[in-house]
């Protein structure tokens, strides 16, 4: 789950990390107001969940208050194209008192999978992509494996700044230390931390991933949720327990399991078409899940045909028959529907779709999909 | 010989009174599997599928002498449900439950490692080698004894290559499901030196996924240490970038963990790779003719 760079900055306050004073704005109305208490000059950034924002526009350095005005109305429910997420209204905007950057840093943690242990990163490089400065220059990057009795010193020592700076990022990188494994964080990122001339460490932004998996003991966490980020129909996908995403293609399909389900994506692509969506309605699904799940792939206006492709092992065939039947019965389905199924009860399965009197292309297997597929 | 589980598995499942657990833990007693005993707190001294439950793993050990586990225990108790195994001295622990937060698994995985014991998954399918013992929740009849060995971070997707095998008349020594989960237990190259070393294994099907980069450090592996014929699919060539494909593994980011990349390095290993997943079967009696 991703968050906002205002709530992240809120959880980096209560970790003692800090930040610059800042008011969040909703309502253009309110934009004169907020910006009479920052003072300036002050910076604009607009609220979304997307990185490159400042690329993209969402992020302006206004020095008087005119400017700032007019900057603020400007972002504030502007179209912000960024080349991560596509195109994203911004609906809140964050007005923040500008810093004295003396230097910029990078910092974050992050879980480490080839290492299975979570890493801090820190680069004398701030301000740029951090994948970007591993390309280009890989000696201006450090990285220590970290766990409960780690000590940052000797890596944030290499960056060779004051004493004074280094204990200040030692305790930076602790606090955020703590805040990853209490949040259950999977990326921690600052990207710039500054030094100001007044000799301060201040996280100018600010970005937290978590881990889907720990949600259900962080409640607060829940709680910071944009659903206007989320994709309307993965959101109703949620309700229902499926594990569906969006994409941009016109062959709708329905698998159980993932693995199998991005295997079916693939064979829509050999056959010279692409995936609408990826879909897998899971192990345990009843034949009611089953409907709710062909009702939101039909729903979707690119389409042009739906692949059912299910192997039942503890999913039975003729749950999933009894779904599909249903769900076209009431809902008018004018695309073809191609079914694939195989495994526990795949003939009784078969009986209900036969005996439906709807109209189905059966297949047997994978290669003769792709030859049903080829001709939509 | 298969590998991992066969005739002396003697077999107790954590999670043993609940629905998933008592309906598979009968599917593997009726494939053949020795079921010793069953453990769910509380439910101590009561019997089901006609085996003990205890309360602790720790007791189950002492009174039946298990050497595997296969744990349904819910997400947010699996962690500590592979701890208790491992503490109690158990040597091969199936973990099925899916959705484990990443960070319990570094504590889980740490506590096997120590106790010398083997863990496969979690979020996986299991294990089976057929006509011997199933500890797992893959389907019975696909399956057939045979000489392909095969290994797969995904659950259904092995059903179909397996099928597949099993329909050409291709048997398997042994069939792992390793799991979708960014931190598991047992790896490829874990599996594939197994498999390497078993008499019964003649070639090696390997399905891997987008995600990590288990597939290209297999690659390697295989480069320096297989000498038996590999066949491969990796699932994922068309999704796209910075969206997780179900598994919490399976996700591209900062353009690491493509399809492409994965079987580029499987190729250049000699590896036969499969660019549609119908083909999977197919490829390996080629292979193995």
């Amino acid at each position: 789950m991703k968050i906002h760079e205002y709530q992240a900055k809120n959880l980096f306050k209560e970790y003692g990390i800090n930040v610059p004073f800042s008011l969040l704005c909703e309502k253009r109305e309110d934009i004169e107001n907020i910006i009479k208490k920052v003072s300036l000059p002050c910076v604009i950034k607009a609220q979304v969940h997307s990185g490159a924002r400042g690329k993209a526009g969402g992020v302006k350095l206004a020095k008087t208050y005119d400017e700032a005005v007019v900057i603020a109305n400007n972002i504030l429910g502007m179209e912000l194209k960024s080349t991560q997420a596509g195109l994203k209204k911004v609906n809140k905007i964050l007005i923040e008192q500008g810093v004295d950057i003396d230097k910029e840093l990078y910092l974050s943690l992050t879980f480490d999978r080839k290492n299975e242990c979570i890493t801090f990163i820190i680069s004398s490089e701030g301000g740029m992509d951090i994948e970007e400065v591993a390309k280009s220059m890989p000696d201006k990057i450090y990285t220590q494996h970290i766990d409960i009795n780690f000590n940052p010193y000797e890596t944030v020592s290499k960056l060779g700044l004051d004493e004074n700076i280094t204990n200040k990022i030692c305790d930076i990188v602790k606090s955020l230390y703590k805040l990853t494994i209490e949040k259950d964080a999977s990326l921690v990122e600052i990207n710039p931390l500054v030094i100001t001339k007044q000799k301060e460490v201040i996280a100018i932004d600010a970005k937290i991933n978590f881990d889907d998996n720990a949600l259900f003991r962080h409640e607060d966490i829940l709680l910071l949720k944009d659903e206007s980020e989320e994709n309307p129909y993965e959101l109703e996908a949620q309700k229902y327990g499926l594990n569906y995403i969006k994409l941009d293609g016109t062959i709708g399909c329905m698998v159980n399991g993932a693995g199998l389900a991005m295997a079916t994506m693939d064979v829509i692509k050999l056959a010279g078409k692409d995936a609408a969506n990826f879909l897998d309605v899971g192990g345990g699904a009843s034949s009611e899940k089953i409907e709710k799940a062909f009702k939101l792939l039909i729903s979707d206006e690119n389409l042009k045909a739906v692949f059912i492709n299910i192997f039942g092992g503890i999913l039975r065939c003729d749950f999933l028959a009894e779904g599909v039947k249903n769900a076209i019965k009431t809902l008018n389905v004018e695309c073809p529907v191609i079914v694939r199924m195989e495994g526990t009860n795949k003939e009784q399965g078969a009986e209900i779709l036969n005996n439906s009197g709807l109209k189905f292309t059966v297949v047997n297997d994978l290669n003769e999909a792709i030859e049903v597929i080829k001709r939509i | 010989m298969s590998i991992f589980v066969n005739k002396n598995t003697r077999l107790i499942v954590q999670g043993i009174t609940g629905k998933e657990g008592s309906f598979h833990a009968q599917s593997c007693q009726e494939y053949g599997t020795n079921l010793v005993g069953g453990v769910t707190p509380k439910k101590g001294g009561t019997e089901i599928l006609g085996v003990p439950v205890f309360n602790t793993v720790k007791e189950a050990v002492n009174e039946v002498n298990p050497n595997t586990s296969m744990i349904f225990v819910p997400a947010r108790f699996a962690a500590n449900a592979i701890i208790e195994a491992a503490e109690a001295g158990i040597k091969l622990i199936v973990c099925i439950t899916e959705g484990i937060p990443v960070y319990d698994m570094i504590n889980a995985k740490k506590a096997v490692t120590m106790n010398g014991a083997r863990l496969i998954g979690p979020n996986c399918p299991g294990i089976i080698s057929p006509d011997e013992a199933k500890v797992g929740i893959m389907p019975s009849k696909i399956h057939r004894k045979g000489n392909v060995g095969v290994i797969s971070r995904s659950g259904t997707l092995t059903y179909e290559a397996v099928y597949q095998l099993t329909k050409l008349g291709i048997g398997q020594s042994t069939c792992i499901g390793i799991g979708g989960d960014p931190i598991i237990g047992t790896s490829f190259i874990d599996v594939l030196e197994a498999f390497q070393k078993d008499e019964q294994t003649e070639a090696i099907c390997m399905i891997g996924e987008i995600g990590g980069s288990a597939e290209e450090e297999a690659a390697d592996y295989i480069k320096t240490h297989v000498t038996k014929p590999v066949v491969s699919f990796i699932a994922g060539l068309s999704a796209p970038e910075g969206k997780r494909m179900g598994h919490a593994g399976a996700i591209i980011s900062g353009g690491k963990g493509t399809a492409s990349s994965k079987m580029e390095a499987l190729t250049s290993s000699g590896v036969t790779v499969c660019k549609n997943p119908a083909d999977l079967g197919i490829s390996i009696q080629n292979i193995l003719k």
